[in-house]
């Protein structure tokens, strides 16, 4: 197929795709690695840090223990200030040419990709955690508590499958939002869509049909992910019917009950 | 008889303001002991103390001689000997009843699962509610789930039994179930300490009633003494307030 500068548009677009879809593919794949590692990667990390910045402090712990904690927690919050309030943009460029300088590492593009954006996600998903973890009433806490679990035992078992629950949209959110924020990383020649886009548009000197292409495949891709961590919200969630259980006392009993309605 | 709690001087305080002051109580084995009062009288608040979520300010509580709160015996071993039922319920929300029953055995008793859900369906058997084994928190009513709580905390096996209002979030038609199992329990011969403002309940199946008033135990005797010839002012005129009222 050829085209020329008095083609139509659609036969740009055709064009396009027709010649650029592998590069197209490649580039999306590189996006969602990058992403989807990303998220997953900062998402422990924000379990973790959230899990040991709700440690309560109390008579339990000795003095050591007690500076000890408080010591992890100031390093854990400077570690999300920095990271919440520094653009992911620069952070990529300050580790990429830092670690090449200071340190003589010279990481590939796409690693140093999924560690910036796995610790960026991490620095706020530790917030998000957090924030799911003491959002979940005192009394589960305390009911744990008076049948003896400990602390870690309460967390582990109770409080943060609830929490997990809860934060599963903000998860879906830095989903979504890794995937187009791995554009920047464009600045230290990550080869994601939108670096592949910015070659396929100068190479034909057509933005707005590249660009479109583009935009599509950012969209699909957002799209069927929100999808899928909707689907896992429902499956966590548990089924809205339970069965009678059958017993001594009602042999028969094998009825369904349903009295949630979903939304 | 054999003494499980004894209390002595225990006093809490609360930034300023003293809740508890100097009280003294024992309970021994099979005994049920009701405590009322009018609310912010500290009942839910010795409660509390009893099983350490909260922590007294200072003075004894002594569980089979050992003093608990200089740490004698570990928190958690002490708890699992002391249950709770809270008047929130305070289910598990992410398990089903049947795991809700579990979860401690497991955890905390180190029980086998096959043993731990043997006990957790007697116990739901003996409550009731072995029907819903497979039902969530949610889906399930405020006396069914009360019933669930009391079967989570006999689940532990405990030498004792800490009620926390069991009755006041329930909506009247529910109060009746969960009193009845409370009835049983008691004829079993398990040790309560009930804080309750059921006082049909207080008289009919209590052994002893103590009657607080702003963080001291003002009586503590027989339920015919307290509620038909009570010695202190202050008990006769919250008696006759509460049971006017009905």
């Amino acid at each position: 197929m050829e085209v020329d500068a008095a083609s139509t548009f659609f036969e740009w677009v055709y064009y396009i795709i027709l010649t650029y879809w592998p590069l197209f593919l490649r580039g999306a794949g590189v996006t969602l690695l990058i992403s989807l590692t990303g998220t997953i990667v900062g998402f422990g990390l924000g379990i973790i840090i959230g899990v040991i910045r709700t440690i309560p402090i109390d008579q339990n712990f000795n003095i050591i223990q007690k500076g000890l904690l408080k010591l992890i927690n100031i390093i854990l919050l400077a570690y999300i200030e920095v990271f919440r309030g520094t653009p992911m943009m620069v952070q990529a460029m300050v580790i990429f040419y830092g670690a090449a300088m200071v340190y003589n590492i010279s990481l590939s593009p796409i690693y140093a990709g999924i560690f910036i954006v796995s610790i960026n996600t991490g620095a706020y998903m530790a917030e998000i955690v957090r924030g799911g973890i003491i959002s979940i009433d005192k009394g589960q806490f305390e009911a744990a508590h008076s049948i003896g679990m400990t602390h870690a035992q309460t967390m582990f078992s109770i409080v943060l499958p609830q929490a997990i629950r809860n934060i599963l949209p903000a998860l879906s959110n830095e989903f979504v939002i890794n995937i187009k924020d791995t554009s920047v990383l464009s600045v230290i020649s990550v080869t994601e869509l939108f670096f592949i886009s910015k070659s396929a548009a100068g190479v034909n000197y057509r933005f707005f049909e590249v660009f479109l292409v583009t935009c599509t495949i950012y969209f699909i891709m957002t799209f069927t992910v929100t999808r899928i961590l909707r689907y896992f919200e429902i499956k966590l969630e548990g089924p809205s019917v339970y069965t009678i259980h059958g017993s001594q006392t009602v042999p028969e009993a094998e009825i369904r009950i349903t009295d949630r309605e979903r939304h | 008889m054999d003494k499980i709690i004894e209390v002595r001087h225990l006093k809490k305080v609360f930034g300023e303001n003293e809740v508890l002051t100097d009280i003294n109580f024992k309970v021994s084995k099979g005994e049920v002991v009701c405590i009322i009062g009018a609310s912010g009288s500290g009942k839910s608040t010795l409660l509390r103390c009893l099983n350490l979520l909260e922590l007294a300010t200072s003075g004894e509580i002594l569980f089979r001689g050992e003093d608990i709160l200089t740490h004698d015996m570990s928190n958690s071993v002490y708890r699992a000997k002391m249950g709770m039922v809270f008047q929130q319920f305070n289910l598990f929300n992410n398990l089903t009843v049947l795991d809700n029953c579990m979860v401690g055995q497991i955890k905390v008793l180190k029980r086998k699962k096959e043993e731990a859900r043997i006990k957790a369906m007697e116990y739901l058997e003996m409550v009731g509610m072995a029907q819903f084994i497979n039902a969530k928190p949610n889906q399930i009513s405020g006396g069914q789930k009360q019933r669930v709580a009391i079967a989570r905390a006999l689940s532990m096996e405990p030498e004792a039994l800490l009620f926390d209002e069991p009755t006041s979030a329930l909506d009247p038609e529910m109060v009746g179930e969960v009193l009845k199992v409370m009835k049983d329990l008691a004829k079993s011969g398990l040790t309560m300490v009930v804080v309750t403002h059921e006082m049909s309940f207080a008289r009919d199946v209590a052994n002893r009633v103590v009657f607080m008033d702003s963080g001291v135990i003002v009586e503590d005797d027989l339920p015919e003494v307290i509620f038909n010839n009570p010695t202190n002012e202050r008990t006769r005129i919250f008696l006759k307030r509460i049971l006017d009222d009905r």
